[in-house]
């Protein structure tokens, strides 16, 4: 075991796996020879090579098509987009081959990617180096789409992807790289160092794709969130000091409907946070599939605590941030306090 | 038809793994144009990993920096052709470089342009500002007043020249690094800083990152932050200007990494269709934050020459010369009023400087590689210039330094009355959530009431 940051335990999964499968190639921009521009890949291209760690071209649905290529004739490519913002020049690519290539060939063709691209905000990147466009990747049929909340996860939910045959989106709330994250911009930034989840075997090891975890276990409201939100809403929940189930999804898709189901049906009660828009995003689909399976258990209306539907700003990026304030509010709602 | 028979080394990058040679190409069919042309071929290297090959930066950190290699056409040496020459007579203005001023500091050859002693001394004074404006603003970041910055150092002639070179009418579409387009443009500094602040005063009411700048009255597209989005837009915007029947043209700018993208080949691809009055560049500085040209595919052509497969004209620049900069696009947008369609123009520079202020260059490059840069620095050498022509001088010099440095201090004072990024005041929160729609829907109007503002 070893104390790693989230972005540590990204470097040790690439690790892991390029030392495990000589078909596991990665890629992107920066990747190569200066190892990301969040160091994700810092050194991998000196222990394993250039052809096996490497900087590619600004074209991101080069980077993709690329990538199906490889994989089509046997290789693991893992790419990485430098930011979720700029995964959009992909979006055709992913969209309309990699995610449906093994329907439209019935089985004969299969690409094993595994996209890594930094998303979320409260970095002050603004509009463009803070999105979390995770909803549109849920909504393509053929995508795995993950996001993990720490380093442990991280390491395993990653290891997953690149081993798993179908593609997977794999996305890094960028601002946990260094530490968790409970929503106060102006309170001292904290590392993984102690955190339990900062602790990371240093071989390879799985978390399995599709699986939540019930992260604080409660009675009175289940709360749902993913990525950075998971560790705000705790804050929230121990500042409110209120009896409330969090559950980290860590996959949206295939989400894991049974633990969220049981729990829902045992508290009667939920809040979904996430930090992407609220409109079309993640959380519908929640609680679009939450009423129809708990109805006959619900004591409240379901409530959601997103980002607001406008651009992220620059400016008044605390004021768009979903924080504490908002979940609590949200909390007391579905309480009826 | 070309018959190629090597002469020489790859001029630029001699110990790039893909570049041994340096070729000539004569003309051997009908309508190939006279001169010769010159073109590096492509020679695989021995393998470094079996067939897989693989391009990669000349120079790393703990390595010298060496441009010996760079065999630069000499200035004055590049043909002028007549605006309405046909594209494909003009294929070695795509592999040279037009370069106007010398070692020496004279200008020289076809492409040296008839500018008025003031003009130039207008170029040097708005070069002069951008820079120190530019080191301003980036010690500010340091000191956490700005969240992030951009310099164009090093290439400063690039957006200025350019910009001087058209009309006001003409419309920018800049990518990160042309704030000097607003400088040339005559944009109060205040303006530019109050935007970097995101304060109350900030035109884009503190959306956006700073250097993100807009502004519709100086005819400058805002910028995005996703590469190379801008290139076709100005495609199509020239479009326009055609079918308005004006003879307004429309200019934009992306980097080596950035000419990747596929808006580059769509820009291209349109450009070249509907024969739109644009001029788009590459602004080739050598570095897309960490990949070397190399990575974009520097390493076998020059982007310049990407124009020959489109069948417009590519003119291969020195970006620090402001003179060849000035005639090169002068060139271009006449061509483009007279109605003969686009150019695509490489600007062959240095980034001087870190990519941003979130980069460290050292990480990656020799340290004192933009020192080493065989074509000098654009502000030197329009120095140089106009003190060989009796019209400028080092006193003179020092003392519009220290005027400019007087400037931008005090319109930093006058930017900060108006709100600083940490302690606001910033645009009221409501206006967080307008101008998402022309009309606010009622969803947005919820959450805002929602937020209590
Ligand atoms: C679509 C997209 N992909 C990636 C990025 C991240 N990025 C910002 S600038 C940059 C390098 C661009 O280099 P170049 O085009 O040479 O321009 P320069 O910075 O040298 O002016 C990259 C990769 C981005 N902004 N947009
Ligand atoms: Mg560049």
């Amino acid at each position: 075991m070893a104390q790693m940051s989230l972005v540590q335990a990204i470097n040790s999964a690439l690790d892991t796996e390029l030392d495990h499968d000589p078909n596991v190639l990665v890629f992107g921009e920066d990747v190569g020879y200066f190892g990301g521009v969040f160091r994700a890949t810092d050194g991998l291209q000196k222990k394993y090579g250039s052809a096996r760690v490497f900087d590619t071209p600004i074209a991101e649905g080069g980077i993709i098509a690329a990538a199906i290529g490889m994989g089509v004739n046997g290789l693991r490519p893992v790419a990485e987009i430098q930011f979720a913002d700029y995964i959009y020049p992909a979006y055709d690519q992913i969209v309309s081959e990699l995610s449906r290539l093994r329907y439209r060939s019935a089985g004969e063709f299969t690409a094993p990617v595994t996209i890594r691209t930094p998303c979320g905000g409260g970095i002050r990147g603004g509009q463009t180096h803070s999105q979390s466009p995770e909803a549109i990747f849920v909504h393509v049929p053929g995508l795995k789409v993950v996001m993990p909340s720490n380093p442990y996860d991280a390491k395993g939910l990653l290891i997953s992807a690149i081993e798993d045959n179908d593609p997977v989106i794999f996305f890094e709330p960028k601002r946990l790289y260094g530490g968790p994250f409970f929503g106060d911009h102006q309170a001292t930034s904290q590392s993984w160092r102690g955190h339990p989840k900062g602790e990371v075997p240093d071989g390879r090891y799985t978390v399995p794709i599709g699986k939540a975890e019930i992260v604080r276990p409660g009675n009175a409201l289940t709360i749902l969130a993913y990525g950075t939100m998971v560790h705000v809403a705790l804050a929230a929940v121990e500042r409110l000091g209120v009896d409330a189930e969090v559950i980290d999804l860590k996959t949206l898709l295939p989400y894991d409907m049974d633990t969220i189901a049981s729990s829902v049906t045992r508290t009667g009660r939920c809040v979904v946070v996430h930090e992407a828009p609220r409109t079309g995003g993640f959380g519908a689909e929640l609680i679009a599939e939450i009423q129809e399976e708990c109805f006959w258990s619900l004591e409240a209306p379901i409530v959601r605590v997103t980002g607001y539907d406008t651009p992220y700003p620059h400016a008044h990026e605390w004021e768009y941030f979903p924080g504490q304030g908002r979940i609590i509010e949200a909390i007391n709602r579905v309480l009826g306090n | 038809m070309y018959q190629i028979e090597a002469i020489d080394r790859n001029p630029i990058f001699h110990d790039s793994p893909y570049n041994q040679g340096v070729y000539r190409f004569h003309p051997i069919g009908k309508g190939c144009g006279a001169s010769m042309k010159t073109a590096r071929r492509f020679v695989p290297p021995t393998p470094p990993h079996g067939r897989f090959q693989l391009p990669d930066a000349p120079r790393r950190p703990g390595e010298r920096p060496d441009f010996s290699a760079l065999k630069l056409q000499p200035a004055g040496a590049a043909n002028k052709p007549a605006i309405d020459v046909d594209p494909m007579d003009i294929h070695d203005l795509a592999f040279g470089l037009i370069r106007v001023l010398d070692d020496e500091g004279q200008a020289v050859g076809p492409w040296a342009a008839k500018l008025s002693v003031d003009t130039l001394r207008q170029g040097l004074r708005l070069m002069t500002l951008l820079r120190i404006y530019d080191e301003r603003m980036n010690a500010l970041q340091r000191q956490g007043k700005l969240s992030f910055y951009m310099k164009a150092a090093g290439e400063e002639a690039v957006a200025i020249a350019q910009t001087m070179a058209l009309r006001a009418s003409d419309m920018i579409f800049p990518s990160y690094r042309q704030q000097g387009a607003l400088i040339a443009r005559g944009r109060e500094l205040v303006d530019m800083m109050c935007h970097c602040l995101s304060n109350a005063r900030d035109n884009l009411k503190g959306r956006q990152l700073p250097i993100h700048y807009s502004w519709k009255e100086g005819n400058f597209f805002g910028v995005s932050g996703n590469v190379a989005t801008q290139f076709c837009q100005a495609v199509g915007w020239a479009m326009a200007a055609a079918y308005k029947d004006t003879d307004d043209v429309a200019i934009s700018w992306l980097g080596d990494g950035s000419s990747a993208t596929l808006d580059f080949h769509h820009a291209m691809t349109f450009a070249a269709n509907y024969n739109a009055p644009v001029i788009l560049n590459v602004v080739n500085n050598q570095w897309a934050i960490s990949s070397h040209q190399n990575i974009a595919g520097g390493a076998r052509t020059t982007f310049a020459a990407r124009a020959i497969g489109y069948g417009i004209p590519g003119l291969r620049v020195d970006g620090n010369d402001f003179l060849a900069l000035y005639a090169a696009t002068e060139w271009a947008a006449a061509r483009a009023r007279a109605g003969h369609g686009p150019t695509l123009i490489e600007a062959f520079t240095y980034r001087a400087g870190d990519h941003s202020t979130s980069d460290d260059a050292s990480r990656y490059r020799p340290k004192d590689e933009a020192a080493a840069w065989p074509l000098g620095d654009p502000l030197k050498r329009l120095k140089d210039h106009l003190i060989g022509r009796g019209a400028w001088s080092e006193e003179d010099h020092l003392r519009l330094e220290s005027e400019l440095k007087e400037s931008v201090a005090k319109a930093y004072k006058e930017a900060i009355s108006y709100g600083t990024l940490h302690e606001g005041p910033w645009s009221p929160v409501k206006t967080m959530f307008e101008d998402v729609y022309e009309d606010m829907p009622r969803h947005l109007r919820r959450q805002r009431q929602a937020h209590g503002v």
